[in-house]
């Protein structure tokens, strides 16, 4: 955008000469090298955001193919089979229950991992923008640590803290607060946990941004005015940092919703998410039409969430305004 | 004014901030009564510790020696939500997120006032700032001077028995200014609440208070009435600070109690005031402001050559140096039509108006 403008202020010599015709060529040659100048930038959008989308959302309307792949026949079978599952007796249309129950888990636990990244992260990105100046990056930079590492390396980490003898029970056990280790991993508890660990940084780190921004003065002049700490923060601090909160709570909840290390190895098989359900689909199941339009689903769902917040948070500045 | 009652009361409070090698000391050894009903000044320049005495006051932050007491009794232990004490912010810290209403109303809210109640005094308070229809408005849609209204109503709703005010009308041009000085004196006179009121404009505090504490470097030099602090400033510093001043080097030669006579480097001796300390007769400095003086062909009580001549329309400003080389200033009132009395390169006397001339401490 900004290459195009000056382009076209570039080119405001040449129109001076005469007139409307010099004005329309020169308008024509400068909007032919605004899309000269854009196109690399267009021609990567297109080759690696758009292409691989269409290519799903093509498959998603196509029949398996026999051992892998597609076929070329067009059907809306895939789409049906979200949900749905044909008896194999009859071909009676029921509702898929597995597949249901995996979508329901996937929201909530993204859900629930939102919830606790924000209980969490809201006192840290608070207590990092209260810090000095100089101390604020270090603590940024501890954390986003766990972020230099493979998600896979740190998910295997968890389960070394979370196992029936891992940190977590041996020392629950050595203080004597229980007698048998508490069942956590291959539990929904241990997915959750586990992705709340692997996503609480992207929650910081825009809760730090808008809370650097945050005039203390305000919770200042709250306190002034008899509010004490809790109806301040419900008052002024939360409204003022919203854009925030919102905007870390949509960067934890679409990764969460996908994931597929963290269920696949704290839920241990038998608490898959959507992320898993899809790579089932390409792997073991091959049914790729029907990975491709889960994908498709999942991704609808993300968009729906992201309208939601960009709703939100224009008639929010529309008040502000 | 027989023993009115004491609103604020700072008892030898000192105030570091830091440690080791920066250390501030930003209040050292303060201690001021701020009666009630009193629109109360402190006036210094930057970096004095102003906005730090106010800070205790309202309990941002804790003295590190000393004690500071609300109408007698020791606030220490209260937090700023619960001292009967509001603040209006140097930057006036209104809620962005809230309309102008419920700005002014938050601080009763708190309080856990009746909504109803809170709609009403919302409302006394925008007719008392003179802005009654614009309630439903969003704060960034404010001039300056309304903004800096919301934040006086704001603070005056809860009706706290002490207003502290944190040089609230520094944005403001002039002409604003002026105007808001003549409201807040309106607003006080109105609301008897005590005003503890911060400024580094020493016309501002002449013209708005009762009485006036004159700070430098974390230390108050000198408090009292506007009239008191300009005709008798005790030291150096407050002299210097208020208003234009010469300071002439004398000999204190008579003593009886706050009068006595000095004699000037000429060789004259008149009489002069003295400061509210005991003195020993022998060297000292003394004030002359230039507009008590008048200059005359004759040898006067001083002599000087005139330098310079600025005419400013109501007076003329005449730059002498003595014979001993210090620098004076006359301020003379011009007359309609009259040309100056004196040119530059004139030898001229000076004469001093009665009770003009003020011994200081140092
Ligand atoms: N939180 C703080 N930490 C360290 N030093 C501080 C702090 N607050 C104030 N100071 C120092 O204390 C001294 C007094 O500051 P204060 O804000 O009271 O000055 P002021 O008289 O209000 O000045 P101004 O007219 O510029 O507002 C200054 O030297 C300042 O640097
Ligand atoms: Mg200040």
């Amino acid at each position: 955008m900004a290459i195009g403008e000056t382009t076209a202020t570039g080119s405001v010599p040449t129109t001076q000469m005469s007139g409307r015709e010099a004005t329309a060529a020169a308008e024509r040659r400068s909007v032919r090298k605004r899309w000269l100048l854009v196109s690399p930038a267009l021609a990567i959008i297109g080759l690696v955001g758009i292409m691989p989308l269409a290519i799903i959302a093509v498959y998603s309307f196509l029949s398996p193919g026999p051992y892998a792949g597609i076929s070329w026949d067009p059907t809306l079978e895939a789409w049906l089979n979200v949900f749905m599952e044909r008896d194999i007796f009859d071909e009676t249309l029921g509702i898929n229950y597995a597949h249901a129950s995996i979508v329901t888990r996937s929201f909530v636990l993204a859900f629930v991992t939102m919830i606790l990244a924000l209980i969490v992260g809201f006192p840290t990105a608070y207590f990092i923008a209260t810090r000095p100046d100089k101390q604020r990056y270090l603590w940024l930079f501890i954390i986003s640590l766990p972020f230099w590492s493979n998600l896979l390396v740190r998910t295997f980490a968890m389960m070394l803290v979370l196992r029936d003898n891992g940190y977590i029970n041996s020392s629950l056990i050595y203080l004597n607060v229980i007698e048998k280790p508490l069942e956590i991993i291959f539990t929904n508890t241990a997915v959750g946990i586990g992705l709340t660990y692997a996503y609480l940084p992207l929650m910081v780190m825009p809760l730090y941004a808008s809370m650097e921004k945050l005039d203390f003065r305000l919770i200042e002049a709250g306190y002034d005015l008899y509010g004490n700490r809790w109806k301040v923060l419900w008052r002024i601090v939360i409204p003022l940092v919203r854009p925030g909160i919102i905007a870390g709570c949509i960067l934890v909840f679409i990764p969460a919703i996908g994931a597929y290390v963290t269920p696949k190895l704290l839920g241990g098989g038998k608490n898959l998410m959507v992320g898993n359900l899809i790579a089932n689909q390409f792997g073991t199941s091959r049914d790729w039409p029907l990975g491709s339009a889960i994908s498709l689903f999942l991704m609808l769902m993300v968009m729906v969430a992201l309208i939601i917040y960009v709703r939100n948070v224009i008639s929010e500045a529309d008040k502000n305004a | 004014m027989s023993n009115p009652a004491v609103a604020v009361e700072a008892q030898g409070v000192t105030k570091i901030f830091g440690s080791g090698e920066e250390q501030v000391r930003a209040l050292d050894n303060v201690s001021v009564t701020i009666r009630e009903n009193e629109f109360f000044t402190l006036l210094g320049p930057s970096g004095c510790g102003k906005t730090t005495l106010l800070r205790l006051i309202a309990g941002f932050e804790h003295p590190t020696d000393g004690h500071i007491l609300l109408h007698g009794e020791h606030i220490a232990h209260l937090p700023p939500f619960q001292r009967p004490v509001n603040t209006v912010f140097q930057n006036y810290a209104l809620f962005p997120h809230m309309t102008v209403a419920d700005n002014i109303g938050f601080g009763l809210e708190m309080q856990g006032m009746p909504k109803q109640d809170v709609a009403r005094v919302v409302d006394e308070m925008l007719t008392l700032v003179r802005m009654e229809n614009l309630g439903r408005r969003r704060t960034s849609q404010l001039s300056g001077g309304q903004q800096q209204r919301v934040a006086l109503a704001r603070a005056l709703a809860p009706k706290p028995k002490v207003l502290l005010l944190d040089e609230p009308l520094s944005a403001l041009d002039l002409k604003l200014r002026k105007e808001m000085q003549i409201e807040l004196k309106r607003l006080q006179n109105e609301t008897g609440i005590t005003f503890v009121f911060v400024t580094h404009d020493q016309e501002e505090a002449l013209t708005m208070s009762d009485r006036v504490a004159v700070m430098n470097a974390g230390n108050i030099l000198q408090i009292g009435a506007p009239r008191t602090i300009y005709d008798h400033p005790s030291e150096r510093f407050v002299a210097h600070f208020i208003g234009e001043t010469n300071f002439v080097e004398a000999e204190l030669i008579e003593i009886d109690g706050r009068n006595g006579r000095v004699q000037l480097p000429s060789g004259a001796e008149v009489p002069a005031s003295l400061p509210d300390v005991d003195l020993s007769p022998g060297k000292v400095t003394v004030v002359i402001r230039p507009e008590h003086v008048d200059l005359v062909p004759d040898a006067g009580v001083l002599q000087g050559t005139i330098d310079n001549v600025v005419y400013f329309g109501t007076d003329t400003h005449y730059h002498l140096h003595l014979d001993d080389g210090t620098p004076f200033v006359a301020r003379l009132q011009n007359q309609r039509d009259s040309a100056a009395a004196f040119t530059e390169g004139d030898k001229a006397g000076i004469t001093v108006k009665d009770n003009a001339i003020q011994v200081l401490v140092d």
